[in-house]
């Protein structure tokens, strides 16, 4: 299951010293902190991601997962540290300016525009990939304008790669829970990201639609050639699917590694049963 | 015979507060507040349309450009200063500056113009259109067909275009919406500029119909405008129109039959009846709990 070629998870740091560095990570997060006001929510985050790896970020109850997303999304701006996304900084960028750099995310509750359709939500996502001239827009309402059509097109394309462009018409919030979950997958795949991140991806799913949740999240990282970043409390998903995993407690990384040795990580299971076990 | 012309002008009068109900009800869907200056921008367009033609002598069209561009800057640059900076306060604190807004925009006309009536300009020469016993008034075919025409531009560019997308996408999330890389700020200038430009049209419409502007013009079809969209669903596009011609038709209607001194009174009673047994409005939505 686990790709040895592969890039690898968190060689900087990481507790793994005998795999291979990789040589041009896709995420390079640097000592990112975070205070509010006096508390301190995240201290000295490191984490390396590689180009096409998925990976996991785990970790008690308000460990501060949520708020490394928000960190890495600019939609805080650290305290300290620097976040590289290919290399570029993305220091003083807004979050729109973050999205087109290349990150994506999807929301732990699910966030979509429920009175738009399907259709419209995805093409939202591909809104900077669409260029049509404002003129052009105007004069053209009463049919498609050229740039519209292929938005159209590539909006159905991707739909279709979750089965799901049998539903284009449908208002999203008139979905299934489950179909929720992946048309916001679609819809952050469709701003054409480097890296997706997913904020408990299989919260509220069962057995079967978890299941499935990891077929599509290998499928994205396949297909999209992209890397996957999520926060999980599902550890058989995270144990599954993830090349490299993460843990965070009380706003600090606590160990990083292989599925294998996270499981066996005495830290770690500390930190989950100290907690009275999540 | 009568009660058709009678409605047909209430159509016209109705469309003029749909215009103006429509920069009320997309600000509040996508800045969630409640620009109350904005009925004073109608003032503004008309008072660019009397200095356009009657100091600089330009023709109708032109001048008719010129003030919608100067609403369109108007607007834009009162979310700018006065808006933007308060994103994230208490929506009070928003509603406030939206008021001082108001007032700003009222003296300084008032300093410009004086605080006396100015003579609106002929800006539409149509004749009045005699079908049997039907009279029509040009001035209200005018604005009638120009109103729709421009609603039906507008729900085409909000339901199909790459900016309508963004902008509805915005007015549901903005959050979500910045996330998935649209710039937020740029939307919202974009609805500003919007909203303006319809109230410059209303208010050419308006000085055309009742042929007098002061400082305070706006000030009357801007509440009677905001309670349309209120009526129709605030937040909700085709409710505007649908509350902006509703109230125009209450309006007339009750000026010709029941008292033109109780309209107003008739008008907003209305409004208080609809809110009753439909809080959210003809076309509102429920409004959902935040999580």
């Amino acid at each position: 299951m686990m790709n040895k070629t592969k890039m690898v998870p968190f060689p900087s740091h990481a507790i793994v010293p005998e795999r291979d560095v990789d040589k041009m990570p896709v995420l390079d997060a640097r000592n990112l902190g975070m205070d509010f006001g006096g508390l301190v929510a995240v201290d000295d985050f490191s984490l390396l991601i590689g180009r096409t790896e998925i990976a996991g970020l785990i970790g008690p109850n308000g460990a501060g997962k949520t708020t490394v997303f928000n960190l890495l999304t600019n939609v805080y701006h650290p305290t300290r540290g620097a976040i590289l996304l290919d290399g570029v900084s993305t220091e003083g960028k807004s979050t729109a300016q973050v999205n087109a750099m290349g990150i994506a995310r999807t929301f732990q509750n699910i966030r979509l525009f429920s009175d738009m359709s399907v259709l419209d939500n995805v093409k939202v996502g591909l809104h900077n990939h669409i260029h049509e001239r404002f003129l052009s827009a105007v004069t053209h309402a009463f049919g498609y304008t050229k740039a519209e059509k292929k938005a159209n097109t590539r909006a159905l394309e991707l739909l279709d790669v979750f089965h799901m462009a049998d539903h284009a018409f449908a208002l999203a919030g008139s979905l299934p829970y489950g179909a929720q979950r992946r048309l916001e997958i679609v819809r952050a795949l469709a701003t054409e990201p480097k890296i997706l991140l997913l904020d408990e991806p299989a919260a509220g799913m069962n057995p079967s639609e978890t299941l499935e949740l990891m077929n599509n999240i290998r499928k994205i990282r396949d297909e999209f050639q992209i890397a996957v970043l999520l926060i999980e409390h599902d550890m058989n998903l995270v144990m599954n699917i993830c090349e490299g995993i993460c843990v965070l407690n009380y706003g600090k990384i606590i160990a990083k590694g292989t599925a294998e040795q996270i499981k066996h990580n005495p830290v770690v299971i500390e930190a989950y049963l100290g907690n009275k076990g999540e | 015979m009568d009660f058709l012309s009678n409605l047909i002008s209430g159509l016209s009068l109705g469309s003029i507060y749909a215009l103006i109900a429509l920069g009320y009800t997309m600000v509040y869907g996508i800045a969630k507040m409640l620009n109350f200056a904005h009925g004073d921008i109608i003032m503004v367009g008309a008072f660019a349309v009397i200095v356009c033609i009657n100091t600089c002598g330009l023709p109708v069209w032109l001048a008719a450009v010129v003030s919608i561009l100067c609403c369109i800057v108007l607007g834009v640059l009162i979310e700018r200063i006065a808006y933007k900076p308060l994103r994230r306060s208490a929506p009070l604190t928003v509603l406030i500056t939206a008021i001082g807004v108001s007032y700003l925009l009222q003296s300084v006309a008032q300093l410009v113009f004086g605080s006396e009536m100015h003579s609106f300009p002929k800006v539409i020469s149509m004749p009045t259109i005699q079908i049997g016993e039907l009279t029509i008034k040009g001035n209200a075919l005018v604005t009638l067909v120009v109103s729709a025409v421009i609603m039906v531009v507008l729900t085409l560019f909000i339901g199909k275009t790459r900016m309508g997308k963004a902008m509805r996408a915005v007015s549901e999330d903005k959050d979500a919406a910045e996330l998935m890389g649209i710039n937020v700020n740029k939307t919202i200038s974009v609805t500003f500029a919007i909203g303006s430009a319809l109230a410059a049209v209303a208010g050419i419409f308006y000085g055309s119909t009742y042929g007098f502007i002061g400082p305070y013009t706006g000030s009357m079809p801007g509440i009677k405008a905001f309670v349309a969209a209120v009526f129709g669903g605030i937040g909700s596009i085709p409710g505007a129109m649908l509350g902006g011609l509703a109230l125009g038709i209450i309006e007339n209607l009750s000026k010709a039959y029941i008292s033109t001194e109780l309209s107003d009174a008739i008008v907003f009673g209305v409004l208080i009846i609809v809110l009753l047994f439909k809080p959210t409005g003809l076309l509102g939505k429920k409004i959902k709990e935040k999580v």
